[in-house]
Formats: C-alpha cells, sequence, structure tokens
C-alpha cells in the first residue's frame, strides 16, 4: 500500500526544471498537487482581487503539468489559486486553464471549490460575537467587514473529498489550508491522516525542505501505512533529516503543534531517518482532533491610497538631527494640509538607520550613518489628497532651514524626477479570524461545480 | 576553571527571521552541532529578558522561546510592531528582522 505524490514548485508560477518533473513522473504518481499561493506578500493582493504570481510563469507551469497530467490519467489538485483565493483569483486561474485547454486542444473537467463566505451569513456570525480574533485584537466591526471586498476560509480535507470524488481530472480550490491540498486524496483512500497532513505539510513548499532549499524546484513524496518518505528529483539537492525537521520550523509559531481545520498535527513523537540517496523517512506524527471544527479566515480592506518621494540625505548635520528636523517638518505640513482638509498621514522610512527595522532597531541611537535613504510614505483616503501630502512634506523637508544647516541650496538628493511616485491603493489585514462551524455545514459553504474545458473529442 | 565565551554565529547554521502569519514574526536558530543545542537547552541561553533587551521590547512582549530538538533548533516568537503591509510597516515578510542575534555571544 503506497500513495506517491508529485509536488512541482512551492508556489505555481515560481518554475521548475522540466528534467525534475520528467524524473517525477517516473515514479508514477497517484496525485499532482501544488500550492497556489500565500497570505506572505501582504494584504493588497486578497483585497485588490489581483495576483501575486505572474500570469505567464503560472500559465507556462501549469501547460506542462496538464499536458502530462491528463493523458496519464493522474488527478491535479490546485489550492489557493491566483495566489490568494478569493474568487477573483479564481476566476484568473480559470480562465489561464481555458487557455491552455483550448491552445493544446486538451479537454477536461474541472471541480471548482470556492472558499469565499457569503457577506450576509458572516455579519449574522459577527453579530452573534463568533468571530476568534488570532494573534492580534483586531477592530473588526460590521463595517470593517462591509469594506472588506472578499474573506475566504481555509478549506481542510472535508471540503476537498465532495470535489474529488465527483471524478474530475483537475480540482480548484480557493483558498486552502495547505497540507489539505496533497493530503485529501490519500486520506479518501484510506491513508493515515496524520502522515498524510504532515507529508502535505512539506510539500506544499516542494523542494524548500530539501538541501540545499529551492522554492522552484520539484520534490516526491510516497506514503506508506505508517510512514513516509521524501524523494529528491534533482540530482543538485538531497533530504535530509535536518533539512525536514527544519522545515517544521518555518513560518511557524509552534513547530511540534501545527493546527489545521477540524485538528492539530503533533510532531512531539516524530521520527526522522535518513535512507540513502538523499531520501528521508518520516514517522510517528499524529493527529490530534479538535473538539470543535474552526475555519480560519482572512480577509483584507483599503485604507487609502499610497504616493512616496524617495531621497538621498549625505550632510552629517541633518543626519545626526534628523529626528527632530522630521517632526518639526511634519508639524509645519500639517498645519498646511489641516487648512486644505487634506486627510492622511505620512510615516519616514530611514534606510541606513532604521529603515528595516524600525521601532525594533538596536543601533537606531547608537550609531550615526553617514548617509541616509529616506522614503517619504503618505497614505491618505484619496490618490490625490496622497500626492498632495507628500508633495508639501517633501518641499518642506527639501529647503527646511533646521538649526546649524551650512548647506542652504536644499537638503534632499532626488534620484528622479519626477520625485513623486503615485503607489496606489493600501490594504491591512481587517480578518485574521477562527471561526466555529459544524462538518454539516461545509458542503453549503463551499459547494462545487463542475466545469468541461476544451473542446469536446 | 576558566570561562570563555562563544559566539552564536560560531555555532549556528542558520539564524533567521520571518512571518508567522501576518501579525507575528519567527526567530529561527538553528545549531550545527547536537552539543551546542544541548548545551544552550541546559542554560537557558534564551529567555524574555535577553530577547527584550536585543529588540528594545518588554520581556513579556516574548510570546514564546521553543527548543524544537528535531532540528537542534531554536524559535523565538515576537509580536510584529505593525501588520504585515498595513501602513508604516518596515518588513511585509520579516525576513529582515533577525540582525541582533548575530551579536549574541555566551558564557561557556
Amino acid at each position: 500500500m503506497k500513495f506517491t505524490i508529485l509536488s512541482p514548485t512551492a508556489i505555481l508560477g515560481y518554475g521548475f526544471p522540466e528534467g525534475s518533473f520528467q524524473r517525477g513522473l517516473e515514479f508514477c504518481p497517484d496525485l499532482i498537487a501544488v500550492d497556489g499561493g500565500s497570505s506572505d506578500p501582504g494584504p493588497h493582493y486578497l483585497g485588490s482581487g489581483k495576483s501575486f504570481t505572474d500570469r505567464s510563469g503560472v500559465k507556462r507551469d501549469l501547460r506542462i503539468i496538464l499536458k502530462a497530467a491528463i493523458p496519464q490519467r493522474i488527478p491535479v489538485v490546485i489550492g489557493t489559486a491566483g495566489g490568494s483565493g478569493a474568487r477573483p483569483h479564481l476566476d484568473w486561474t480559470r480562465e489561464i486553464l481555458h487557455e491552455i485547454a483550448r491552445e493544446e486542444e486538451l479537454p477536461f473537467t474541472v471541480a471548482v471549490v470556492a472558499s469565499d463566505f457569503d457577506k450576509e451569513y458572516l455579519q449574522e456570525r459577527l453579530n452573534q460575537g463568533d468571530f476568534v480574533p488570532l494573534e492580534f485584537d483586531g477592530s473588526l466591526n460590521s463595517q470593517t467587514l462591509e469594506e472588506t471586498p472578499w474573506v475566504v476560509g481555509q478549506l481542510g480535507v472535508e471540503s476537498f473529498l465532495p470535489a474529488l470524488e465527483s471524478g474530475a481530472q483537475v480540482i480548484l480550490a480557493g483558498r486552502a489550508y495547505d497540507p489539505a491540498v496533497f493530503a485529501s486524496l490519500p486520506i479518501s483512500r484510506g491513508f493515515d491522516k496524520a502522515l498524510a497532513l504532515h507529508l502535505g505539510k512539506i510539500l506544499e513548499c516542494a523542494a524548500i525542505a530539501a538541501s540545499p532549499g529551492s522554492g522552484s524546484d520539484c520534490a516526491l513524496g510516497v506514503l506508506y501505512a505508517d510512514s513516509f518518505e521524501l524523494i529528491p528529483l534533482n540530482d543538485e539537492r538531497n533530504f535530509t533529516t535536518e533539512s525536514v525537521a527544519a522545515h517544521s520550523l518555518y513560518e511557524k509559531s509552534d513547530p511540534f503543534h501545527l493546527p489545521g481545520p477540524g485538528g492539530t498535527l503533533d510532531l512531539e513523537n516524530c521520527r526522522f531517518r535518513n535512507l540513502g540517496r538523499g531520501r528521508v523517512e518520516v514517522r510517528g506524527t499524529r493527529y490530534l482532533p479538535a473538539d470543535s471544527y474552526t475555519l480560519k479566515l482572512e480577509g483584507a480592506r483599503r485604507v487609502g491610497y499610497r504616493t512616496i518621494s524617495i531621497a538621498g540625505i549625505r550632510d552629517p548635520r541633518m543626519i545626526a538631527d534628523l529626528d527632530s528636523i522630521l517632526t518639526k517638518v511634519q508639524g509645519r505640513a500639517d498645519m498646511i494640509l489641516e487648512k486644505e482638509g487634506v486627510g492622511g498621514q505620512v510615516w519616514f522610512h530611514a534606510y541606513g538607520r532604521d529603515g528595516v527595522m524600525g521601532a525594533l532597531e538596536p543601533l537606531a541611537k547608537k550609531t550615526i550613518p553617514y548617509e541616509v535613504g529616506l522614503v517619504i510614505d503618505a497614505v491618505a483616503p484619496t490618490q490625490e489628497e496622497a500626492n498632495t501630502r507628500c508633495s508639501v512634506i517633501r518641499s518642506t523637508l527639501l529647503h527646511y532651514g533646521y538649526p546649524g544647516r551650512i548647506s542652504t541650496a536644499g537638503n534632499l538628493a532626488f534620484p528622479f524626477s519626477p520625485s513623486d511616485l503615485g503607489a496606489g491603493e493600501v490594504y491591512e489585514f481587517s480578518v485574521y479570524h477562527l471561526l466555529e462551524v459544524t462538518k454539516e455545514d461545509l458542503p453549503g459553504l463551499f459547494p462545487f461545480v463542475i466545469e468541461t474545458y476544451g473542446g469536446t473529442k | 576553571m576558566t570561562s570563555t565565551r562563544k559566539k552564536l554565529t560560531e555555532m549556528a547554521r542558520v539564524i533567521r527571521s520571518k512571518n508567522s502569519g501576518p501579525f507575528t514574526l519567527t526567530l529561527d536558530i538553528l545549531l550545527q552541532e547536537p552539543k551546542d543545542f544541548y548545551a544552550l537547552r541546559e542554560k537557558n541561553a534564551f529567555t524574555p529578558e535577553l530577547i527584550g533587551g536585543l529588540y528594545g521590547i518588554d520581556p513579556k512582549m516574548v510570546q514564546g522561546i521553543i527548543y524544537f530538538e528535531p532540528a537542534f533548533a531554536v524559535k523565538i516568537v515576537l509580536p510584529r510592531p505593525r501588520p504585515s503591509g498595513s501602513p508604516g510597516d518596515t518588513d511585509v515578510y520579516g525576513a529582515q528582522q533577525h540582525a541582533p542575534l548575530l551579536d549574541l555571544d555566551f558564557q561557556w
């Protein structure tokens, strides 16, 4: 009894060497699964409905996967479509799939599982106080929920199973709990849930868990009754017990306990063993079912528009006194802007000093740099107001006569003309909560639709 | 008995930071040698006070310090000063917040 999973790349669109993929196919995989996104690139993409992945990259990856998988009847599961997995991201990926089916004359069926919540349902649950904030005490209320265009729930194994049973050749899912993208099919075939999810947790990053790691190379996992094995598909890299164990740490708060919808993966008794030839065996993972079924919700809302200006500062007197100069300039600018009724706020990113770490920078007060790269970052309710705020701050700072100034012609070195750049919409995560549902609610919350792609031959 | 100091950068093969979700920062230190991992764990070398001092935050803000034996690693969990990508944030991926750890050394 074994189940082989080919993971082509860490995020759909990041690419992979075709040689690695071909080598993976030689193992006759039972499933090709790929994660399409992440919340890491920030709130902009979920809020704006755009993908952070490149369209041509996603199309290239999908073309290679489908041209192999469809004729060989290997099921394909794609999770967190279009980078963030909301409705527009799903539609973006559907359009790419249609193009490939047409261009390659490759007909196939797709079960589409959307992960978007109905707003009315969420408003009702919010009113009942059912939202549990995760890791921050958000100020989510009825209005901020309304201002959040899409709220997605991370789909668990339970939401993949009906789509898998439909017999569709491709499953295209919205926002998904990454391990479920890989684990749902083997779990439906009777494989151990803990091992399948743990393997999925590693394979969702493809070769990142290998040594040397890579986000754009394939990896293979083989699931057995009481263990799983990781197999590299490129001579350049190996799996090692250290590289696999270390991956459990990556982007996680607690490496021993990985919570997901319906339960937690427990790695406390996990054992990793080198099998040689770059292969690693894992066993001992446990699954602790939770008392209730909770979904992780994500949403982002627009908080304004941004205009930035980039300028260098080289004068040591100005650099030594930078904080007080910026405070005074901001005060002067605010007087002008308030009179004009211009809203918004400005942030200064002082690169070379504390631009990277901000308040956490231990050296900011201890050393004086010889040069500072300043980014004036204005965020306001409209683009026009952001432009105005940035412009007033920039011009005031350029000519501000700070005490002890010796260079009276200008305080800033601009690398560009125009000096100010409109950076468009600014978003923030507005929903990052847990919501309890019953397993019986799931099919109604996240129904799937079967679609036919390409010609009928 | 003479005591020496040992630099963290001489013991670690990886010192990194990254988001763990949009509101949390996680620092990972992966030790090269198991014996260094065990020694650091034995000494309880990483405390909220040490991390608070390095990052200029209240030790109570340090959410977790976990010794992860399977990878001979220490994980430290902090709240982000601002959520990832919100106005005023400085590091959307949280991938450049590790530098203060590079200067650490320990009594050996």
